[in-house]
């Protein structure tokens, strides 16, 4: 039957991520062809633009700067974030004094705070790394809290039961439970990380890829702007596909394949 | 009545003529206003299968966690081989009703996890845990994730677990009541050869008479409102009859309507 064979090929799951990135890029060059605005440059145009960023090195030193606030804001937000988390989710008093500061940070307005922070911490690295970690940090605790206050009882007394101790208990028990939810929450921060990335570059200081952004729009080089827009998207989904990675090779019997698969 | 040699009230074990591995005294569990158990005493005798049994609420499962020091009692004692119970300790284990076992973790790791919580070393625990795999009847799984495996295999892993430890008193919290018809048959077989063969003392929690009859040595009758052992049954003469026997024994036959004519008035 053509699904079963469909079904038993390798890399039937790369077949359709391919299909789907020839469906979404096709409806951009058709979109740019029309063209649905004259801002809007097909996908071919903007692929030569990268091409052409990447050939005299813009783009490169355009990520030397992003990378700065990008890199240690998101390594903060998944280091603290998680660890924060833990804690909120085993303590109800951290619970009382730390949800609610996360659970404002998610809903802020951040672009109207932005103004904020840098009248506190000025135009450097350190506002745009506070933004990353306003965008990053909220979710990843809450996701974390969440999945730890949740681990099923019964792994817990099965861990008391056997003899493990209250380190023992945290480290093969709730974390691992945990760690679907954690996961989860770590590619939806590390992806808002991205954004505030890019958003700090924009409303803060126009360096890196949020200046190629800027520049470009100021002088009517749509193909280079969307360029732009497009590699910060393709490194997004790139580190968490390693993230995903990650996540399958610590726990794996936690990833259940499809039953169709 | 013939059924009147096998019963007994409330007497302490060793009138009977065995030696108690765990003795529950005057046990009484609140759970703020509700009371779970009030004045429970029931004496385990060593070596042998006594069943928990009674209509749900009847503080079965309680009392079993009471004795497996995952409870405390609001008063009253446990004691395991003359050692009053503190907390979850190296001479009892515990298979649960929904196996509890660890998703992320081969059936080899979840089967050593009690011996690598002891300390044991890596290759023991690995060589300990796959021996009791073998002795399950799953050789060839010991790399499967339990999501893999079907639920009576996956009991199969809990027991290997709980018997990997080596403990003297083994806990079963309704352990069959998750897999199917089939398989618990097979599982009460199983069982019996287990008591049979381990010089292990067995607390087994059921809500099935017919499963309770079958696999026990001892069956005690816990009542709800408030919770009580209203009685103790010692089946005496079918034990012996092999596995294929006892269903159609008419003392098995017998205690089976008995005990469901003193539980029915408490079932809703």
């Amino acid at each position: 039957m053509q699904s079963e064979r469909l079904r038993h090929m390798p890399n039937r799951a790369l077949l359709l991520k391919l299909l789907s990135a020839v469906i979404l890029f096709g409806a951009w060059e058709i979109a740019g062809r029309v063209p649905v605005s004259f801002a809007f440059p097909t996908f071919l145009e903007s692929m030569s633009a990268l091409f052409a960023m990447t050939l005299d090195g813009t783009i490169f030193d355009a990520y030397a700067e992003t990378l700065k606030p990008l890199a240690i804001g998101v390594a903060i937000s998944a280091v603290l974030g998680v660890a924060i988390g833990l804690w909120v989710g085993l303590s109800s008093t951290f619970d009382w004094l730390f949800s609610p500061i996360f659970i404002v940070m998610q809903a802020a307005p951040l672009a109207a705070l932005i103004p904020l922070l840098v009248l506190a911490y000025g135009i450097g690295l350190t506002s745009k790394v506070l933004v990353v970690c306003i965008m990053a940090m909220p979710v990843i605790v809450l996701n974390t809290s969440g999945a730890v206050r949740n681990t099923p009882e019964s792994f817990k007394e099965m861990g008391r039961s056997f003899l493990a101790s209250e380190t023992s208990i945290l480290m093969r028990i709730v974390i691992p439970a945990a760690s679907p939810v954690i996961f989860a929450g770590l590619r939806l921060g590390i992806s808002a990380g991205f954004i505030g990335a890019i958003l700090s570059e924009l409303k803060i200081t126009p360096t890196g890829v949020g200046d190629i952004i800027t520049y470009s729009r100021s002088i009517a080089d749509y193909p280079s702007m969307y360029a732009a827009i497009f590699s910060i998207i393709l490194l997004a989904v790139l580190f968490l596909n390693l993230l995903e990675k990650i996540e399958v090779t610590l726990f794996k019997g936690n990833q259940r394949d499809y039953v169709s698969n | 009545m013939t059924m009147s040699q096998t019963k007994e009230t409330i007497t302490p074990a060793a009138a009977a003529g065995f030696e108690s591995a765990v003795s529950a005294r005057n046990i009484s569990k609140n759970y703020g206003e509700v009371e779970a158990l009030r004045d429970m005493s029931l004496e385990f005798p060593r070596g042998q299968l006594t069943s928990l049994l009674g209509p749900s609420g009847c503080g079965k499962t309680t009392l079993l966690k009471i004795i497996a020091g995952l409870l405390e009692p609001t008063s009253g004692e446990v004691e395991v081989n003359g050692k009053k119970v503190t907390g979850p300790g190296p001479d009892r284990a515990f298979v649960f009703q929904d196996f509890a076992l660890l998703p992320w973790a081969t059936v080899l790791r979840n089967v050593a996890f009690g011996l690598e919580m002891r300390g044991v070393a890596p290759s023991e625990r690995e060589a300990r845990a796959e021996k009791y795999i073998k002795e399950v009847g799953l050789a060839g799984f010991e790399n499967s994730y339990p999501h893999e495996l079907s639920g009576g295999m996956r009991q199969r892993v809990g027991l290997a677990r709980a018997l990997a430890v080596d403990a003297q008193v083994l806990l079963m919290d309704e352990p069959f009541s998750a897999v199917d018809e089939q398989t618990r048959r097979k599982f009460q077989e199983d069982l019996l050869q287990l008591v049979q063969n381990e010089n292990k003392t067995f607390i087994f929690v059921t809500h099935s008479i017919e499963e309770a009859v079958y696999v026990s040595d001892q069956i005690a009758i816990l009542l709800p409102r408030p919770s009580r052992v209203s009685e103790i049954i010692r089946p005496t003469s079918f034990r012996n009859k092999g596995v294929d026997n006892i269903r159609r024994d008419p003392e098995y036959l017998d205690i089976v309507d008995e005990i469901w004519a003193s539980l029915r008035t408490y079932v809703e």
